[in-house]
Order: structure tokens, then C-alpha cells, then sequence
């Protein structure tokens, strides 16, 4: 049951419907995009708009521990991108191709 | 008031999200959609979190926004830029209508500036290594 009502509530809908949206059309690009760095920033995007649901559902249900949890994504999204980054430019360099 | 103020955010954060969605889909390559994603998606994320904590009036809350908010404004332009970087040496093609590409046609150029700089760094590390071994 939601603990907020009036125009803030509607705001909230209306964010949460538009996030999902969101999520939809970068996964779209994730199956789509051409290259593995296309894929990794669609799932970038998809990280920033989860911790934007995450945000806007704290407000929804008013629970404060979903802001923790925005705070975590951030950081693992900036810690996979970067390690998927460094895993892109070892494959040009012929560093990843592990002989077994 | 401040509940409205707080939609006001909310609304315009979702805004700057759905563009940079849309961009993302409908951009031509690897490095227009990056530049959609990283502004977009920050100030998006930036206005949504500054809706959060104006509707929950907490300063435990707007505190946490607020980490949350200069952790991605500060680590969004690095992973971009790491990432762009990869494409580009990677030879990920640029879109036909670019105008300017600074490095264009000088890859090898960069490629030998690169491993010569590694190898600067290799000898270097070699014999600050080996010095001490040496006989006198």
C-alpha cells in the first residue's frame, strides 16, 4: 500500500512505467548492438535506470534501505564496465588468449 | 509543496532516462550512443535521486542520495572514456558522416607510440631491477 498520494504518487507511476520502458529498449540494443562494447554500454544504461527504479520505489513503498542499494549498484556498475574495458583492449592486444 | 517539487524531479529525471534510452536505440554508432548514455543517464540519475531526497526529508536518506549522486557523476565519464577507448583501438567503425577523427589513418602510429611506451616502462622496471645485482 502505497504511503505517498496525490501528484507525487502519479509522479511515481509515471517514473516507474517509464524506467521499465527503458530497460526494455537498452535491452533491445543489448541483443541487437553489433559489438561487445555496444553491449556493455547498453548494460551501463541498464544499470543507471535500475538505480533509478530502485530510487523511485523507495518513495513508493517508503523504505529507506532501497537507497543503500543504489549505492551499491553504482558501484558495481562502474567496476564491471571497467573491468569488461580492460578485458576489450587484452583481446586486441592478444593478452586474453589464454594457452592452455 | 515539496511533494510536487519532488514529482517535478522525479518526472524530469525519468525524461533525461527515456531520452537517453531512445538514443541509445535509435544513434548510428559504438560513440554517439556512449555520449547518450553517460549525460543522459547522469543527470538523469542525478534528478531522480534529488527527487528521492527531497520526498523522504531525511538526512540520512539525502545524505546517501547525495554519495550516490557524486560517485556516479564522478565515475560515469571514466568507465565511458575506458570504454571508448577500447573501441576505438579495437577498430570498432565510425559512424560515415563523422567529421573529425584525429587518429585516422596514424592507427600504427599509435600502436608503435603505445608499445614503445611499454616497452620504455619494461626496460625501465628491468633495470632498476637488475642494478642492484650487477657487480661493481
Amino acid at each position: 500500500m502505497p504511503s505517498i498520494d496525490g501528484p507525487l504518487l502519479w509522479a511515481v507511476y509515471i517514473t516507474l512505467a517509464l524506467t521499465s520502458l527503458s530497460i526494455g529498449a537498452a535491452l533491445v540494443r543489448v541483443v541487437r548492438g553489433p559489438s561487445l562494447a555496444d553491449r556493455i554500454i547498453a548494460l551501463d544504461l541498464v544499470a543507471y535506470l535500475a538505480m533509478g527504479f530502485l530510487g523511485t520505489y523507495a518513495v513508493l513503498v517508503d523504505q529507506e534501505m532501497y537507497v543503500d542499494a543504489v549505492l551499491v549498484l553504482a558501484l558495481l556498475a562502474f567496476l564491471g564496465t571497467v573491468a569488461v574495458a580492460r578485458y576489450i583492449e587484452r583481446i586486441r592486444s592478444g593478452e586474453g588468449i589464454v594457452e592452455p | 509543496m515539496s511533494s510536487l517539487l519532488a514529482a517535478v524531479f522525479l518526472i524530469g529525471g525519468v525524461t533525461f532516462m527515456l531520452i537517453a534510452a531512445i538514443g541509445l536505440l535509435r544513434l548510428p554508432d559504438l560513440y554517439t550512443r556512449m555520449h547518450a548514455i553517460t549525460k543522459a543517464g547522469t543527470l538523469g540519475i542525478g534528478l531522480v535521486l534529488i527527487g528521492v531526497a527531497i520526498s523522504f526529508a531525511d538526512l540520512s536518506v539525502s545524505t546517501r542520495a547525495a554519495a550516490a549522486i557524486l560517485f556516479v557523476l564522478l565515475t560515469a565519464p571514466v568507465s565511458a572514456h575506458m570504454i571508448g577507448r577500447a573501441g576505438y583501438l579495437g577498430g570498432i567503425p565510425l559512424w560515415e558522416g563523422t567529421m573529425f577523427d584525429h587518429w585516422n589513418g596514424r592507427f600504427e602510429e599509435l600502436d608503435r607510440n603505445l608499445d614503445a611506451t611499454e616497452a620504455n616502462a619494461r626496460e625501465r622496471t628491468r633495470s632498476s631491477d637488475e642494478a642492484p645485482t650487477e657487480p661493481a
